[in-house]
């Protein structure tokens, strides 16, 4: 089993405070990076793979990622595809062009949802605060990506390492997530 | 909580993440301009509603997005089965007696 991804794309945005840092727990927001809604058919998943530059992965809730892409799944028909921020335009330009004779959708989104990560020894109880899903190593393991929801706000949810999350979700949402996660850590700051 | 496997995800979720999208196996019509208002308030409203078990469609909405169906007993809210779309519809009588053993 990995211990960590790499996940160089995500790095804390240097203009911004951090939301939370306490011993235990800390929240930052995560510099802008594009991302792509890709939806394709099986028999064009290689091709497109191949024009991004990482695989994208079949199977499910998993991640392929180098330094400077990310393919996540997100259904069996669906990724999210991450790169820098410069890079929109060059990564949207390669796969049309490698995929001009299969239906497919590419959508860029980056814009659309922001991400914080959230990272320390009490990452994986204060994300429960509002994730119903079994955050647990063995049942959620390092790499794994996932939508799922937080109180009411749907959120992406990616493991970077066994205490470090980043969590993605719509820009309009994030103050609700965000705020949520910061006034339940004060339960861990009281005791 | 509840908790629903979704086959495609191939993961036990909450049932937060989900929403029933009603009765599963209910074909529309092929040529609609061909039934009568009868046949076609049939199909649109019509539903078995059934006390036991019911094979109806579930989504996945806050996961893969997803439809699938499952099998579920109405009496207890127990899921016996879930199956991928597309899949025939089991059993539904040697489900039940396999249920009540």
């Amino acid at each position: 089993m990995v211990d960590q991804v790499t996940a160089d794309l995500y790095v804390p945005d240097a203009g911004e405070e951090p939301l939370l840092a306490i011993s235990s727990v800390s929240i930052l927001r995560a510099a802008p990076v594009s991302r792509l809604s890709f939806r394709c058919r099986d028999d064009a998943r290689a091709a497109a793979g191949k024009a991004f530059g990482v695989a994208l992965p079949a199977k499910p809730l998993s991640a392929e990622t180098t330094s400077d892409r990310i393919a996540f799944w997100l259904g069996p028909d669906e990724w999210m595809l991450i790169a820098p921020e410069s890079d929109l335009e060059a990564v949207s330009a390669k796969l049309e062009a490698a995929l001009e004779s299969h239906p497919t959708s590419l959508v860029d989104v980056s814009h659309r949802q922001e991400a914080i990560l959230v990272s320390g020894d009490r990452a994986v109880w204060l994300l429960n605060t509002g994730i119903p899903i079994d955050l647990d190593v063995s049942a959620f393991p390092v790499g794994s990506v996932t939508r799922t929801v937080f109180h009411k706000a749907p959120v992406m949810v990616w493991r970077t390492g066994e205490d470090s999350f980043v969590v993605e979700a719509w820009v309009s949402f994030m103050d609700y997530v965000a705020g949520l996660l910061v006034q339940s850590a004060g339960e861990l700051s009281a005791a | 909580m509840l908790l629903i496997y979704c086959p495609y995800c191939e993961v036990e979720r909450p049932e937060l993440e989900f929403r029933c999208g009603g009765e599963a196996h209910i074909a529309r019509p092929t040529d609609p301009s061909t039934q009568s208002d009868e046949q076609w308030a049939d199909f649109l409203y019509m539903r078995t509603n059934t006390k036991g078990i019911y094979a109806e469609r579930w989504r996945h909405i806050h996961g893969c997005g997803r439809f699938f169906n499952a099998l579920r007993e109405t009496v207890g809210d127990k899921f016996l089965k879930v199956y991928k779309t597309g899949e025939p519809k089991p059993d539904l009588d040697a489900i039940a007696k396999e249920a009540s053993r």
